[in-house]
Protein backbone atom coordinates (compact mmCIF):
# COMPACT_ATOMS: atom_id res chain seq x y z
CA UNK A 1 0.00 0.00 0.00
CA UNK A 2 2.91 2.24 0.12
CA UNK A 3 3.31 4.73 -2.26
CA UNK A 4 -0.66 4.53 -2.39
CA UNK A 5 -0.95 8.28 -5.32
CA UNK A 6 -2.63 11.21 -3.63
CA UNK A 7 -6.80 11.10 -3.65
CA UNK A 8 -6.57 7.38 -3.31
CA UNK A 9 -5.38 3.98 -4.44
CA UNK A 10 -3.41 3.10 -7.44
CA UNK A 11 -5.66 1.20 -9.94
CA UNK A 12 -2.74 -0.45 -11.33
CA UNK A 13 -3.57 -4.39 -12.36
CA UNK A 14 -7.17 -3.46 -12.59
CA UNK A 15 -9.18 -3.34 -15.87
CA UNK A 16 -11.38 -0.67 -14.28
CA UNK A 17 -13.29 -0.89 -18.13
CA UNK A 18 -15.18 -3.31 -17.03
CA UNK A 19 -15.48 -2.75 -12.89
CA UNK A 20 -17.95 -0.02 -11.33
CA UNK A 21 -15.35 0.77 -8.27
CA UNK A 22 -15.80 2.42 -5.30
CA UNK A 23 -12.54 3.34 -2.40
CA UNK A 24 -11.50 5.91 -0.64
CA UNK A 25 -9.51 6.57 2.84
CA UNK A 26 -10.05 6.80 6.31
CA UNK A 27 -8.93 9.42 8.87
CA UNK A 28 -9.25 10.91 12.09
CA UNK A 29 -7.50 14.65 12.46
CA UNK A 30 -5.54 14.14 9.08
CA UNK A 31 -4.10 10.85 10.39
CA UNK A 32 -5.26 7.36 8.33
CA UNK A 33 -6.78 5.09 10.67
CA UNK A 34 -5.59 1.60 9.88
CA UNK A 35 -7.76 -1.97 10.99
CA UNK A 36 -11.38 0.22 10.67
CA UNK A 37 -14.21 -1.86 9.08
CA UNK A 38 -16.00 0.01 5.98
CA UNK A 39 -19.39 -1.78 5.31
CA UNK A 40 -20.99 -0.97 1.81
CA UNK A 41 -24.81 -1.07 1.78
CA UNK A 42 -27.08 -1.22 -1.24
CA UNK A 43 -29.67 1.10 -2.17
CA UNK A 44 -32.36 -0.81 0.25
CA UNK A 45 -29.78 -0.24 3.46
CA UNK A 46 -28.79 -3.96 3.21
CA UNK A 47 -25.14 -5.34 3.52
CA UNK A 48 -23.26 -5.86 0.59
CA UNK A 49 -19.48 -6.00 1.23
CA UNK A 50 -17.57 -5.14 4.17
CA UNK A 51 -13.59 -4.75 4.68
CA UNK A 52 -11.05 -3.74 7.34
CA UNK A 53 -9.07 -0.41 6.04
CA UNK A 54 -5.04 -1.50 4.87
CA UNK A 55 -2.50 0.50 6.97
CA UNK A 56 -2.32 3.29 5.22
CA UNK A 57 -6.44 3.70 5.91
CA UNK A 58 -7.54 2.66 1.90
CA UNK A 59 -10.58 0.69 1.36
CA UNK A 60 -11.90 -0.36 -1.50
CA UNK A 61 -15.04 -2.03 -3.23
CA UNK A 62 -16.17 -3.48 -6.71
CA UNK A 63 -19.86 -2.54 -6.66
CA UNK A 64 -22.46 -2.39 -9.60
CA UNK A 65 -23.55 0.96 -10.93
CA UNK A 66 -25.95 3.18 -8.49
CA UNK A 67 -26.40 4.89 -5.41
CA UNK A 68 -24.45 3.40 -2.18
CA UNK A 69 -24.02 4.12 1.74
CA UNK A 70 -20.55 3.95 2.64
CA UNK A 71 -20.10 2.90 6.49
CA UNK A 72 -17.28 3.21 8.47
CA UNK A 73 -17.17 1.24 11.95
CA UNK A 74 -13.99 2.22 14.07
CA UNK A 75 -13.57 2.13 17.95
CA UNK A 76 -16.32 4.86 19.58
CA UNK A 77 -16.71 5.70 15.96
CA UNK A 78 -20.02 4.97 13.28
CA UNK A 79 -19.87 7.62 9.83
CA UNK A 80 -22.14 7.39 6.63
CA UNK A 81 -21.49 8.48 3.41
CA UNK A 82 -23.53 8.25 0.42
CA UNK A 83 -21.63 7.79 -3.08
CA UNK A 84 -22.86 6.97 -6.49
CA UNK A 85 -20.58 4.95 -8.51
CA UNK A 86 -20.95 4.29 -12.21
CA UNK A 87 -19.58 1.37 -14.47
CA UNK A 88 -15.46 2.18 -15.80
CA UNK A 89 -14.97 4.99 -13.09
CA UNK A 90 -13.59 5.22 -9.57
CA UNK A 91 -15.81 6.84 -7.18
CA UNK A 92 -13.66 8.42 -4.08
CA UNK A 93 -15.21 8.18 -0.73
CA UNK A 94 -12.97 10.29 2.22
CA UNK A 95 -14.23 9.45 5.58
CA UNK A 96 -13.06 11.72 8.48
CA UNK A 97 -13.77 10.29 11.84
CA UNK B 1 -27.73 -27.49 20.04
CA UNK B 2 -28.44 -24.15 21.57
CA UNK B 3 -27.18 -20.72 21.60
CA UNK B 4 -25.32 -21.67 24.75
CA UNK B 5 -23.46 -24.60 23.34
CA UNK B 6 -21.85 -22.92 20.85
CA UNK B 7 -21.51 -19.80 21.04
CA UNK B 8 -19.09 -17.95 23.70
CA UNK B 9 -18.39 -13.85 24.37
CA UNK B 10 -14.83 -12.15 24.71
CA UNK B 11 -15.22 -12.56 28.27
CA UNK B 12 -15.07 -16.26 28.47
CA UNK B 13 -12.21 -16.22 25.52
CA UNK B 14 -10.14 -14.08 27.75
CA UNK B 15 -10.62 -16.26 31.29
CA UNK B 16 -9.97 -19.03 29.29
CA UNK B 17 -6.69 -17.85 27.59
CA UNK B 18 -4.37 -20.21 29.25
CA UNK B 19 -6.60 -23.30 29.24
CA UNK B 20 -4.69 -26.32 27.83
CA UNK B 21 -7.85 -28.04 26.74
CA UNK B 22 -9.51 -24.80 24.40
CA UNK B 23 -7.45 -24.31 21.41
CA UNK B 24 -8.36 -21.01 19.87
CA UNK B 25 -7.87 -20.72 16.01
CA UNK B 26 -8.11 -18.07 13.39
CA UNK B 27 -9.69 -18.71 10.25
CA UNK B 28 -9.68 -15.62 8.13
CA UNK B 29 -10.49 -14.83 4.12
CA UNK B 30 -7.42 -13.12 4.01
CA UNK B 31 -4.97 -15.42 5.62
CA UNK B 32 -2.16 -12.77 6.28
CA UNK B 33 -4.55 -11.23 8.93
CA UNK B 34 -2.90 -13.50 11.64
CA UNK B 35 0.61 -12.37 10.90
CA UNK B 36 -0.17 -8.93 11.66
CA UNK B 37 -1.90 -9.63 15.39
CA UNK B 38 -4.29 -12.28 16.87
CA UNK B 39 -5.35 -12.79 20.24
CA UNK B 40 -2.81 -14.47 22.53
CA UNK B 41 -2.59 -18.54 22.10
CA UNK B 42 -3.86 -18.79 19.06
CA UNK B 43 -3.24 -20.50 15.99
CA UNK B 44 -3.87 -20.54 12.42
CA UNK B 45 -6.21 -22.64 10.22
CA UNK B 46 -5.15 -21.16 6.43
CA UNK B 47 -8.92 -22.05 4.35
CA UNK B 48 -7.44 -22.20 1.21
CA UNK B 49 -4.19 -23.95 2.04
CA UNK B 50 -5.45 -26.25 5.07
CA UNK B 51 -9.29 -26.94 4.39
CA UNK B 52 -9.49 -27.34 0.54
CA UNK B 53 -7.56 -30.17 -1.45
CA UNK B 54 -4.67 -28.66 -3.51
CA UNK B 55 -5.54 -30.84 -6.55
CA UNK B 56 -9.19 -31.29 -7.05
CA UNK B 57 -12.15 -28.93 -5.52
CA UNK B 58 -12.95 -30.54 -2.51
CA UNK B 59 -12.56 -30.61 0.98
CA UNK B 60 -9.38 -31.81 2.58
CA UNK B 61 -10.58 -35.96 3.44
CA UNK B 62 -10.21 -37.46 6.51
CA UNK B 63 -6.86 -38.96 6.29
CA UNK B 64 -6.08 -35.10 5.35
CA UNK B 65 -8.01 -33.39 8.13
CA UNK B 66 -6.69 -36.00 10.92
CA UNK B 67 -2.88 -35.19 10.15
CA UNK B 68 -4.05 -31.25 9.72
CA UNK B 69 -5.31 -31.24 13.28
CA UNK B 70 -2.99 -32.77 14.42
CA UNK B 71 -0.44 -30.93 13.26
CA UNK B 72 -1.97 -28.56 14.97
CA UNK B 73 -1.86 -29.84 18.57
CA UNK B 74 -5.64 -30.35 18.45
CA UNK B 75 -6.62 -33.34 20.34
CA UNK B 76 -10.27 -35.23 20.41
CA UNK B 77 -11.06 -34.00 23.93
CA UNK B 78 -10.26 -30.23 23.53
CA UNK B 79 -12.73 -27.41 23.06
CA UNK B 80 -12.04 -25.61 19.89
CA UNK B 81 -12.96 -21.85 19.68
CA UNK B 82 -12.72 -20.00 16.49
CA UNK B 83 -12.94 -16.70 15.12
CA UNK B 84 -11.89 -14.38 12.25
CA UNK B 85 -13.09 -11.28 10.06
CA UNK B 86 -15.70 -11.05 7.89
CA UNK B 87 -18.11 -11.67 10.59
CA UNK B 88 -16.56 -15.18 11.16
CA UNK B 89 -17.81 -16.26 7.53
CA UNK B 90 -14.77 -18.37 7.51
CA UNK B 91 -14.80 -19.13 11.41
CA UNK B 92 -18.25 -20.64 10.26
CA UNK B 93 -16.76 -22.43 7.32
CA UNK B 94 -14.14 -24.21 9.31
CA UNK B 95 -16.73 -24.71 12.30
CA UNK B 96 -18.83 -26.77 9.89
CA UNK B 97 -15.64 -28.75 8.99
CA UNK B 98 -15.18 -29.49 12.47
CA UNK B 99 -18.80 -31.17 12.77
CA UNK B 100 -18.51 -32.54 9.60
CA UNK B 101 -15.70 -34.64 10.34
CA UNK B 102 -17.29 -35.42 13.94
CA UNK B 103 -15.61 -33.00 16.17
CA UNK B 104 -17.47 -33.00 19.83
CA UNK B 105 -16.48 -29.67 21.38
CA UNK B 106 -16.37 -26.57 18.91
CA UNK B 107 -17.51 -23.22 19.42
CA UNK B 108 -17.31 -19.61 17.70
CA UNK B 109 -16.68 -16.19 19.13
CA UNK B 110 -19.23 -14.02 18.64
CA UNK B 111 -18.68 -11.40 16.99
CA UNK B 112 -15.34 -12.84 15.55
CA UNK B 113 -12.45 -10.90 15.43
CA UNK B 114 -13.97 -7.72 14.19
CA UNK B 115 -15.84 -7.22 17.36
CA UNK B 116 -12.89 -7.98 19.54
CA UNK B 117 -10.96 -4.96 17.59
CA UNK B 118 -13.83 -2.47 18.39
CA UNK B 119 -13.65 -3.28 22.16
CA UNK B 120 -9.70 -2.53 21.74
CA UNK B 121 -8.93 -6.00 23.35
CA UNK B 122 -5.53 -7.70 23.33
CA UNK B 123 -3.80 -8.40 20.36
CA UNK B 124 -0.07 -10.07 19.79
CA UNK B 125 2.22 -11.40 17.22
CA UNK B 126 3.71 -14.09 18.97
CA UNK B 127 3.42 -17.35 17.48
CA UNK B 128 2.71 -20.26 19.33
CA UNK B 129 3.36 -24.03 18.65
CA UNK B 130 1.32 -26.55 20.00
CA UNK B 131 2.96 -30.25 20.85
CA UNK B 132 1.15 -32.32 17.77
CA UNK B 133 -1.34 -34.39 18.72
CA UNK B 134 -2.79 -38.14 16.80
CA UNK B 135 -6.49 -36.99 15.78
CA UNK B 136 -8.55 -39.12 15.17
CA UNK B 137 -11.92 -37.94 12.43
CA UNK B 138 -14.90 -39.42 12.02
CA UNK B 139 -16.72 -39.90 8.44
CA UNK B 140 -17.82 -36.88 6.54
CA UNK B 141 -21.56 -36.36 8.42
CA UNK B 142 -23.23 -35.73 4.46
CA UNK B 143 -26.50 -35.22 6.41
CA UNK B 144 -25.04 -31.54 6.66
CA UNK B 145 -23.89 -30.69 3.16
CA UNK B 146 -25.82 -30.62 -0.21
CA UNK B 147 -24.14 -31.65 -3.86
CA UNK B 148 -25.51 -30.06 -6.70
CA UNK B 149 -27.81 -33.23 -7.40
CA UNK B 150 -29.56 -32.41 -3.97
CA UNK B 151 -30.26 -28.57 -4.87
CA UNK B 152 -31.51 -29.41 -8.74
CA UNK B 153 -33.89 -32.17 -7.10
CA UNK B 154 -34.87 -29.58 -4.34
CA UNK B 155 -36.53 -26.84 -6.78
CA UNK B 156 -39.76 -25.96 -6.00
CA UNK B 157 -39.97 -29.03 -3.22
CA UNK B 158 -37.62 -27.63 -0.04
CA UNK B 159 -36.42 -24.76 1.37
CA UNK B 160 -33.26 -23.56 -0.63
CA UNK B 161 -32.19 -19.91 1.31
CA UNK B 162 -29.65 -17.37 -1.20
CA UNK B 163 -27.50 -15.87 1.92
CA UNK B 164 -25.89 -13.93 -0.86
CA UNK B 165 -26.52 -9.92 -1.15
CA UNK B 166 -29.37 -8.57 -2.80
CA UNK B 167 -27.44 -7.95 -5.99
CA UNK B 168 -25.61 -10.76 -5.81
CA UNK B 169 -29.46 -13.00 -6.21
CA UNK B 170 -31.08 -10.76 -8.89
CA UNK B 171 -27.76 -11.37 -10.89
CA UNK B 172 -26.31 -7.31 -10.98
CA UNK B 173 -23.42 -8.79 -8.52
CA UNK B 174 -21.07 -12.04 -9.59
CA UNK B 175 -19.31 -11.72 -6.29
CA UNK B 176 -18.88 -10.14 -3.27
CA UNK B 177 -18.67 -6.25 -3.50
CA UNK B 178 -14.68 -6.56 -1.98
CA UNK B 179 -13.63 -8.72 -5.38
CA UNK B 180 -13.20 -7.75 -8.35
CA UNK B 181 -16.77 -9.07 -10.59
CA UNK B 182 -14.94 -10.63 -13.73
CA UNK B 183 -16.60 -14.13 -14.05
CA UNK B 184 -17.24 -16.60 -16.28
CA UNK B 185 -20.40 -18.27 -15.24
CA UNK B 186 -23.90 -16.66 -14.91
CA UNK B 187 -25.54 -14.03 -12.58
CA UNK B 188 -28.66 -15.12 -10.77
CA UNK B 189 -30.07 -17.65 -8.05
CA UNK B 190 -31.13 -21.05 -8.42
CA UNK B 191 -34.88 -21.11 -9.32
CA UNK B 192 -37.30 -21.11 -6.46
CA UNK B 193 -34.68 -19.90 -3.63
CA UNK B 194 -35.42 -17.37 -1.38
CA UNK B 195 -33.19 -14.41 -0.72
CA UNK B 196 -32.24 -13.85 2.79
CA UNK B 197 -28.97 -12.54 2.72
CA UNK B 198 -26.67 -13.55 5.82
CA UNK B 199 -26.14 -10.75 6.73
CA UNK B 200 -29.59 -9.82 8.37
CA UNK B 201 -28.80 -13.17 10.72
CA UNK B 202 -25.81 -10.23 12.06
CA UNK B 203 -25.73 -7.17 13.56
CA UNK B 204 -23.13 -4.41 12.64
CA UNK B 205 -20.73 -5.63 15.10
CA UNK B 206 -20.63 -9.02 14.11
CA UNK B 207 -22.22 -10.38 16.77
CA UNK B 208 -25.23 -12.71 15.61
CA UNK B 209 -29.24 -11.40 16.49
CA UNK B 210 -31.13 -13.03 19.24
CA UNK B 211 -32.91 -16.04 19.10
CA UNK B 212 -36.30 -14.68 18.44
CA UNK B 213 -35.17 -12.22 15.64
CA UNK B 214 -34.02 -15.19 13.94
CA UNK B 215 -36.83 -17.41 13.97
CA UNK B 216 -38.71 -14.19 12.90
CA UNK B 217 -36.63 -13.38 9.81
CA UNK B 218 -37.11 -17.27 8.42
CA UNK B 219 -40.63 -17.50 9.16
CA UNK B 220 -41.51 -13.88 7.78
CA UNK B 221 -39.56 -14.91 4.15
CA UNK B 222 -41.70 -17.99 4.31
CA UNK B 223 -39.42 -20.88 5.17
CA UNK B 224 -40.65 -23.30 6.63
CA UNK B 225 -38.42 -25.03 9.06
CA UNK B 226 -40.21 -28.17 9.65
CA UNK B 227 -39.14 -29.21 6.07
CA UNK B 228 -35.74 -29.77 5.02
CA UNK B 229 -33.80 -26.78 3.99
CA UNK B 230 -30.62 -26.44 1.29
CA UNK B 231 -28.16 -23.07 1.80
CA UNK B 232 -25.81 -21.75 -0.48
CA UNK B 233 -24.04 -18.82 -1.25
CA UNK B 234 -21.06 -18.03 -3.98
CA UNK B 235 -18.28 -20.70 -2.47
CA UNK B 236 -20.36 -21.88 1.15
CA UNK B 237 -18.91 -19.89 3.50
CA UNK B 238 -21.32 -17.58 3.93
CA UNK B 239 -23.92 -20.19 3.96
CA UNK B 240 -21.82 -21.71 6.62
CA UNK B 241 -22.45 -18.98 8.46
CA UNK B 242 -26.72 -19.17 7.92
CA UNK B 243 -26.24 -23.12 8.31
CA UNK B 244 -24.68 -22.14 11.66
CA UNK B 245 -27.83 -20.12 12.64
CA UNK B 246 -30.69 -22.58 11.66
CA UNK B 247 -28.42 -25.76 12.59
CA UNK B 248 -26.60 -24.83 15.51
CA UNK B 249 -28.11 -21.61 17.46
CA UNK B 250 -31.56 -22.61 16.57
CA UNK B 251 -31.39 -26.16 16.42
CA UNK B 252 -33.15 -26.90 13.07
CA UNK B 253 -31.87 -30.61 12.17
CA UNK B 254 -32.62 -30.75 8.23
CA UNK B 255 -30.08 -27.91 6.81
CA UNK B 256 -27.87 -28.65 4.73
CA UNK B 257 -24.72 -25.95 3.52
CA UNK B 258 -24.24 -26.95 -0.46
CA UNK B 259 -20.16 -25.75 -0.50
CA UNK B 260 -20.50 -25.98 -4.63
CA UNK B 261 -22.20 -22.65 -4.11
CA UNK B 262 -22.92 -20.09 -6.84
CA UNK B 263 -19.90 -21.09 -8.24
CA UNK B 264 -20.80 -24.18 -8.92
CA UNK B 265 -24.33 -24.12 -10.22
CA UNK B 266 -23.80 -21.12 -12.15
CA UNK B 267 -21.49 -23.01 -14.31
CA UNK B 268 -23.25 -25.92 -14.87
CA UNK B 269 -25.04 -27.00 -17.85
CA UNK B 270 -28.69 -27.94 -18.37
CA UNK B 271 -29.76 -26.63 -14.84
CA UNK B 272 -32.82 -23.40 -14.88
CA UNK B 273 -31.60 -20.35 -13.62
CA UNK B 274 -33.56 -17.54 -12.18
CA UNK B 275 -32.29 -13.54 -13.17
CA UNK B 276 -33.90 -10.57 -11.21
CA UNK B 277 -35.56 -10.29 -7.49
CA UNK B 278 -37.89 -12.84 -7.32
CA UNK B 279 -37.76 -16.49 -6.34
CA UNK B 280 -39.07 -17.59 -9.77
CA UNK B 281 -40.81 -20.60 -10.87
CA UNK B 282 -39.30 -23.91 -11.43
CA UNK B 283 -38.26 -23.62 -14.98
CA UNK B 284 -36.11 -20.65 -14.22
CA UNK B 285 -36.53 -17.02 -16.19
CA UNK B 286 -36.36 -13.56 -15.87
CA UNK B 287 -38.40 -11.26 -13.14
Amino acid sequence: MCGATVGGLTTEGIDVAKETIIQGVVSRSGEPVGGAYVRLLDKGGEFTAEVPTSATGHFRFFAAPGSWTVRTLAPGSTVDHSVVAEKGSVAEVSVEL
Amino acid sequence: MSRSDVLVDADWVEAHLDDPKVVLVEVDEDTTAYDKNHIRNAIRIDWKQDLQDQVRRDFVNKAQFEALLSRKGIANDDTVVLYGGNNNWFASYAYWYFKLYGHDSVKLLDGGRKKWELESRELVGDVIDRAPTAYTAKEQDRSIRAFRDDVATAIGVDNIVDVRSPDEYAGRLLAPAHLPQEQSQRGGHVPTAVSIPWSKAANDDGTFRSDGELTDLYQSAGVDLSTDTIAYCRIGERSAHTWFVLHEILGVTNVKNYDGSWTEYGSLVGVPVQLGDEPGGPEGGVS
